[in-house]
């Protein structure tokens, strides 16, 4: 049988399926580990040649392109024969959710939070974090002006932030079941003038990833107090900054626009998925079954950082003792997919692109919200024709 | 019944090769530059469009296109002459009559022409790092302000030209020095009886009777430019801000990132095009 996984998963994917092997005797797994640079490629290619893999990881976003090319196996029935539905987080199960049929089994979730130093936070009048816009607002000016340098530090070339935002502010994105873009939405706008004024007042650099020398020690150093980034940062910051105290730095969920805290993030991650062409799909359930129980979570977490799906996993020890890993918990609740349709990626990359236009200051917010909506219009052109059509 | 002419069998294997792997390709891809083939045909061809001009209207309109070249020409108007000049300065050197191991050298210099481009960025890469690059501490050292080299916009096109110069001089070099072999020596005898010196040799016989050359090296080199993929490719990403996409780099992303296989096949016709016409316009200038 024929297991692709990608990037760290990948590289601990032999280890897991050795346990597999010797739990059951004549089934012989072949691991590939493939950079998560190039998966997207690869599965595609390998789509065409009609050469899919019986059991591939897949990035949650993607999902809903393999079933539009068909390429996947409907696990809900299969799925429920587990018996552990009710164990997974409702978000995590409901971004693998096409159309009413299950895709993927969720293997780990990743979602956006804010991390933020304590002591830098403490110095200017916040021993905790704040839990609202307007409050975050206020403690990064009272950063900015204790002369520290940048108070927050958010990659203009990023889509997730001033998504979560617009989430928060209850758009939609996508209207008409994903037919048009919904960008000049009023709630919209204003989560992105929101987003802008973080930039134009000096509370954030307009910088991108790869501007910034080195994320984790400039964190370190205190060249910024704030950030929003994922699961895979706790390891790094333990393992980069051996001199920064534990207590100096925390995580915390997402603030929220209205009193709901916390509010609103984005589910991402990655699920198991079975290739519909398999023949191999009796070894291939039994592999995902073994992958996606609360132990085989729990060892992911141990060996990668990757956060757990199910409940049963999250109440282990190695968890709840962990202060950084409870905010992650927390936020669990309330997480909310983006639009499931195949055209997400490239709707996210022009996110990305005229968000970074707007805070460059190259054009104005009404402007790149224009162009966006346009732009993802014109992407959304095929599905539109096909959904007329019914095809 | 007239008899075949006994070569087209000689040439026939060579020409079914062509014919299979590169005509009907190409073909192919004049084809599906004229539908919408994207993931959706890829899933079901039921759902192809025949859509006539549209990606070719698509392109003109799209500004990541006019990004895309803008990008391109930058490195080949800035790029292409420079790797000419130090090709033909490194061949100069090279072919000296007072230069010793003249074989050691040519080898040498032609060594990252056959290093993998991969091996070479990673190395690179460690060159441009802005806080611990050997470039920057160079520069440090002459009292100059470090350069974040791939992470500012202004300059990454820069830092990826200078690569490029430094990976592909090698070739060009060798066909100069060829070039500078094949000029008879009783050229620069005679010259020098009638009292040139070297600089007078150097303009009067050198580089007219290296035209030909220039013209060989100047058509390649420009073909290789606008072709610019690989080294933004394990370089940048056409990042930041999209100041290193280059047109084949467009065409790849549309391609194989996001599988619009029509849209990309129509990018691949206008470059060819606009490749064809430079070398035109370059062929009738340098005669």
């Amino acid at each position: 049988m024929e297991f692709w996984a990608f990037g760290g998963e990948g590289q601990i994917a032999r280890e897991l399926a050795v346990e597999f092997e010797q739990e059951n005797p004549g089934v012989r797994v072949r691991v590939q580990q493939i950079p998560w640079s190039a998966a997207h490629e690869k599965l595609l290619t390998a789509y065409a040649g009609d050469n899919l893999p019986d059991v591939f990881q897949l990035g949650n976003t993607w999902i809903a392109e393999f079933t539009a090319l068909r390429a996947l196996e409907d696990m809900t029935a299969g799925f429920e024969a587990f018996g552990r539905s009710g164990d997974f987080f409702p978000a995590t199960l409901d971004a693998a959710v096409i159309d009413g049929k299950l895709r993927a089994v969720p293997w780990y979730v990743d979602t956006r939070l804010l991390f933020y130093r304590r002591d830098l936070l403490a110095q200017v009048g916040y021993p905790e974090p704040p839990r609202s816009w307007d409050g975050w607002v206020e403690a990064l000016r009272r950063l900015r002006e204790s002369g520290r340098g940048a108070a927050a530090f958010l990659p203009v070339n990023e889509w997730q932030v001033p998504a979560i935002l617009a989430l928060q502010r209850g758009a939609g994105l996508l209207k008409d079941d994903g037919r048009y873009g919904d960008f000049l939405h009023p709630d919209c706008k204003a989560a992105f003038e929101f987003y802008l004024r973080l930039f134009r007042e000096n509370l954030a650099p307009a910088a991108s990833a790869g501007q910034i020398a080195n994320f984790y020690l400039e964190f370190g150093r205190g060249a910024f107090a704030v950030s929003v980034t994922g699961p895979w940062s706790p390891g790094e910051f333990r393992r980069r900054l051996p001199g920064l105290p534990p207590r100096a730095w925390g995580t915390a969920p997402m603030p929220s626009f209205d009193d709901s805290y916390p509010g609103l993030s984005l589910a991402g991650g990655a699920s198991l998925a079975i290739a519909a062409g398999s023949r191999r799909k009796d070894a291939a359930w039994k592999l995902v079954e073994f992958l996606t129980a609360p132990q085989q979570q729990l060892r992911l977490y141990r060996l990668t950082g990757d956060l757990p799906p199910g409940k049963t996993a999250w109440n282990d020890p190695a968890l709840t003792e962990d202060g950084k890993a409870q905010a992650f918990r927390r936020q669990m609740e309330r997480l909310t997919a983006p639009p499931k349709i195949p055209e997400w990626e490239r709707i996210a990359s022009r996110i990305a692109a005229c968000a970074e236009k707007a805070v460059r200051g190259e054009q104005t917010a009404t402007a790149a919200l224009e162009t966006l909506n346009r732009e993802v219009d014109e992407i959304l052109e095929k599905r539109r024709w096909l959904l007329e059509h019914g095809r | 019944m007239k008899r075949c002419n006994p070569a087209f069998w000689f040439v026939a294997p060579a020409l079914a090769l062509i014919l299979v792997f590169f005509v009907l390709p190409v073909a192919a891809a004049l084809a599906l530059s004229f539908t919408d083939f994207d993931l959706y045909a890829l899933g079901d061809p039921a759902r192809l469009r025949f859509i006539g001009f549209g990606n070719y209207r698509r392109l003109l309109a799209d500004a990541e296109f006019w990004t895309a070249l803008k990008n391109t020409l930058y490195f080949v108007i800035v790029g292409g002459p420079l790797s000419v000049l130090v090709s033909l300065a490194a061949a100069l050197l090279v072919n000296h009559r007072l230069t010793p191991l003249k074989g050691l050298f040519r080898s040498l210099l032609f060594l990252p022409v056959v290093t993998t481009l991969v091996a070479v960025a990673v190395v690179w890469r460690y060159v441009y790092q802005p806080r611990y690059g050997m470039l920057n501490h160079l520069l440090e050292a002459l009292g100059i302000d470090s350069i974040d080299w791939l992470g500012d916009p202004d300059w990454a096109m820069p830092a990826i030209i200078l690569m490029a110069v430094w990976k592909n001089f090698g070739f060009n070099m060798i066909v100069f020095v060829a070039g500078l072999q094949s000029i008879p020596e009783s050229l620069y005898e005679a010259a020098a009886i009638d009292g040139a010196g070297p600089r007078q040799q150097l303009l009067y016989i050198t580089l007219p009777l290296l035209a030909p050359t220039f013209l060989f090296v100047g058509v390649v080199t420009l073909i290789g430019h606008f072709q610019l993929f690989a080294e933004p490719y394990v370089m940048t990403q056409g990042g930041p801000a999209n100041s290193t996409l280059s047109i084949a780099l467009l065409m790849y992303q549309q391609g194989f990132r996001w599988w619009n296989l029509g849209y990309a096949s129509a990018i691949a016709f206008v470059l060819f095009s606009i490749v064809l016409a430079a070398t035109v316009l370059q062929a009738r200038l340098e005669k």
